[in-house]
């Protein structure tokens, strides 16, 4: 997962200006162990150009690639009582909030955008696992309350990117109710008659799986990306057995008929493009009058 | 996250396997915590076997001051229970389960089995039944008395195909307009293989969903536990009770300390912090209401118990019966209001 840790910096780079460092860095793919310069590695939405093993990205550079141009606009999340139980255990979870800000730069752990992909308007939401495992709790609910609405006052699809280690434990039941309140938001987009998409992306677990992130009009994964409720270790603990090669991976729950559609992520633009496209009874996009993504 | 963990066999008659209801001495399934009592109340039940095998004793004296003593200490125990000892008290075998329920609050119970689909899941109980002669759909987890009803069962922990029996039984409601009353009590959904195969998530998501779609009313009471996702697929109601000392959380206080503190036997502050008590999830505005439990908990009077449940879950039928025949926006209202004021508001 932590790929960025992986990276080689040699000691020169602390010379020159933070622009011009990412070309200088390596990444290892924690697959096949290629080196990647990490430009490349960008330019490659976060796919090892020599294993195809698709590593996380941010909901940033996500939407950066996505949106027409690169360019969209953050739809604004209600800020939700913060650390709503008084929760402590080693740490405070206000001080592992404020660490998760820190490290990630982000204020939460998911992102909602609005703008067009191939000219079609759309609202998106992407959720961060490197913003405390992605996981779910009042904010990340709101986020998702949020689009929703926004797509419905717009009648514009909503396109959501999953990626969760599951509930925010530090917010107890009140994560755990977020599993209603999203699916009242998602009630909310097919009373509308507007399409809800859903991409899984590695890793998606536990209550995430078990609420919005199952209830898509259309279900796509990234390749090998880990889809369940209850993960492999936990299954493996209670039956005392071990688990079959690629179990919950995206492909073994496409076989399952648990999927739509496992599409890498190079192609997940023009696919989502054009199945929302159909869903939605607009004339298929002219591929060529398209404006090129921003990267 | 399985929610685990079963309480210290009786002491007072080491070996004796306990068995619902027997005459034959020792009947009750101590808890750690309520080993004092279970010595205090065993020596008063030496005393009167003792005296029955020799009637020039009189012991009957001495074991009334020693019933009063066992008295004073279980009002003392359950005066404040805190969130771990509230955890043993909601896992405890003797507390009545889904199948006593229906039993003794229900008339004409007719299961209705299987998902159409693949199964009949054992763990979830369900069918058409009378309550206070209004025909309604009851649905619920059921854990097992025994250790072979526990297997049968699977402790209480359903698979996809139990969500899928509810989703099919909640629809059936829904278009004969009958009420809905659920009734939780489970570890948590099955961490299996096949469970994995056949879609747990998306099936739980379902039931949830269905759950928030139904106009008639859905009442939920959490009985024992109500363990994270598998609850929440048959609690999302448009009213939530909760008995005294069951607990309802997004994950095991076990799991919770040994992801968060890397050691299981931490429990006692990951109850703590959770806030999994019915009178933190009351202020909290996850539940509507507490149900008393008799002294000492369901366990030690299950008619009681049994009989309180009963009574709320005809004041919140009544209830929900004024408001109409489609309850799906208010429904969908509390929910998507939910979590909006901590614990300090
Ligand atoms: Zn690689």
């Amino acid at each position: 997962m932590n790929w960025i840790s992986n990276y080689v910096r040699p000691k020169i780079n602390s010379l020159f200006s933070r622009r011009e460092v990412p070309e200088n860095l390596w990444t290892k793919c924690p697959e096949c162990g290629t080196m990647l310069f990490h430009r490349e590695l960008s330019e490659n939405l976060n796919v090892c150009t020599s294993c195809e093993h698709h590593m996380a990205i941010t909901p940033r550079e996500r939407f950066a690639a996505l949106f027409d141009g690169g360019v969209f606009v953050e739809v604004p999340v209600p800020d939700p009582v913060i650390d709503p139980l008084a929760f402590r255990d080693q740490k405070k979870y206000p001080d592992r909030l404020k660490a998760a800000q820190k490290a990630a730069g982000e204020k939460e752990a998911m992102l909602v955008a609005d703008g067009e992909v191939g000219r079609t308007p759309i609202i998106a939401a992407a959720q961060d696992f490197s913003f405390m495992a992605g996981s779910m709790g009042m904010y990340v609910g709101n986020a998702i309350v949020a689009a929703a609405e926004r797509a419905v006052m717009l009648r514009r699809p909503l396109v959501l990117f999953a990626a969760a280690g599951g509930a925010r434990m530090q917010e107890g039941i009140l994560s755990l109710m977020q599993m209603p309140r999203t699916t009242v938001a998602v009630q909310m987009l097919n009373e509308a008659g507007l399409p809800y998409i859903v991409v899984l992306t590695h890793p998606t677990t536990g209550g995430v799986t078990a609420s919005y992130a199952m209830l898509g009009d259309v279900q796509i994964a990234e390749p090998n990306a880990l889809i369940c409720f209850a993960g492999p270790r936990v299954i493996e603990q209670t039956i005392r057995e071990k688990l079959p090669e690629g179990f919950q991976r995206a492909e073994y729950l496409l076989d399952h008929g648990m999927l739509d559609r496992v599409t890498h992520r190079k192609k997940l633009r023009d696919e989502i493009i054009s199945i929302l496209r159909m869903l939605m009874r607009q004339p298929q996009a002219i591929v060529a009058d398209l404006p090129a993504p921003s990267r | 996250m399985a929610f685990g963990a079963a309480p210290t066999r009786c002491i007072c008659r080491p070996g004796v396997s306990y068995s619902r209801g027997s005459q034959a001495g020792c009947t009750m399934t101590y808890l750690e915590f309520e080993k004092p009592l279970a010595e205090i109340e065993g020596k008063a039940e030496e005393l009167r076997a003792l005296a029955r095998k020799n009637e020039a004793m009189d012991v009957e004296k001495e074991a009334v001051a020693l019933d009063k003593k066992a008295a004073d200490l279980l009002r003392e125990l359950y005066k404040s229970l805190d969130p771990w000892r509230k955890c043993q008290v909601a896992r405890h075998p003797d507390r009545p389960h889904c199948k006593d329920y229906i039993e003794a609050l229900f008339t004409e119970y007719t299961p209705l089995a299987g998902d159409r689909n693949f199964a009949d899941d054992p763990a979830v109980m369900g069918g058409l039944a009378r309550f206070n002669d209004t025909p309604v759909v009851v649905i619920g987890h059921e854990k097992g008395h025994d250790t072979k009803s526990r297997i049968e069962h699977n402790f209480g922990m359903a698979r996809p195909e139990g969500y899928r029996k509810a989703i099919r039984l909640m629809d059936l409601a829904d278009r004969f307009g009958l009420p809905v009353i659920t009734l939780i009590d489970t570890p948590g959904a099955y961490p299996g293989k096949g469970a994995e195969e056949r879609g747990q998530a998306e099936a739980i998501a379902r039931s949830t969903q269905k759950c928030l779609e139904i106009k008639v009313p859905l009442i939920s009471v959490v009985i024992g536990e109500g363990g994270s996702g598998g609850a929440v697929a048959f609690a999302t109601g448009d009213r939530v009770a909760m008995l005294e000392h069951s607990i309802y959380s997004v994950i095991s206080p076990e799991g919770c300390a040994s992801i968060l503190w890397k050691d299981a036997e931490k429990m006692r502050e990951a109850a703590e912090a959770l806030r999994l008590t019915a009178q933190d999830l009351l202020k909290l505005g996850v539940i509507d209401r507490i149900i008393a439990e008799p002294l000492g908990g369901a366990q030690r009077n299950a008619n009681a118990a049994m009989a309180a449940v009963g009574s709320e879950i005809a004041l919140l039928l009544d209830e929900l019966r004024e408001k109409g025949p489609d309850l799906v926006p208010e429904r969908r209202r509390k929910y998507l209001a939910m979590g909006a004021k901590g614990l300090a508001a």
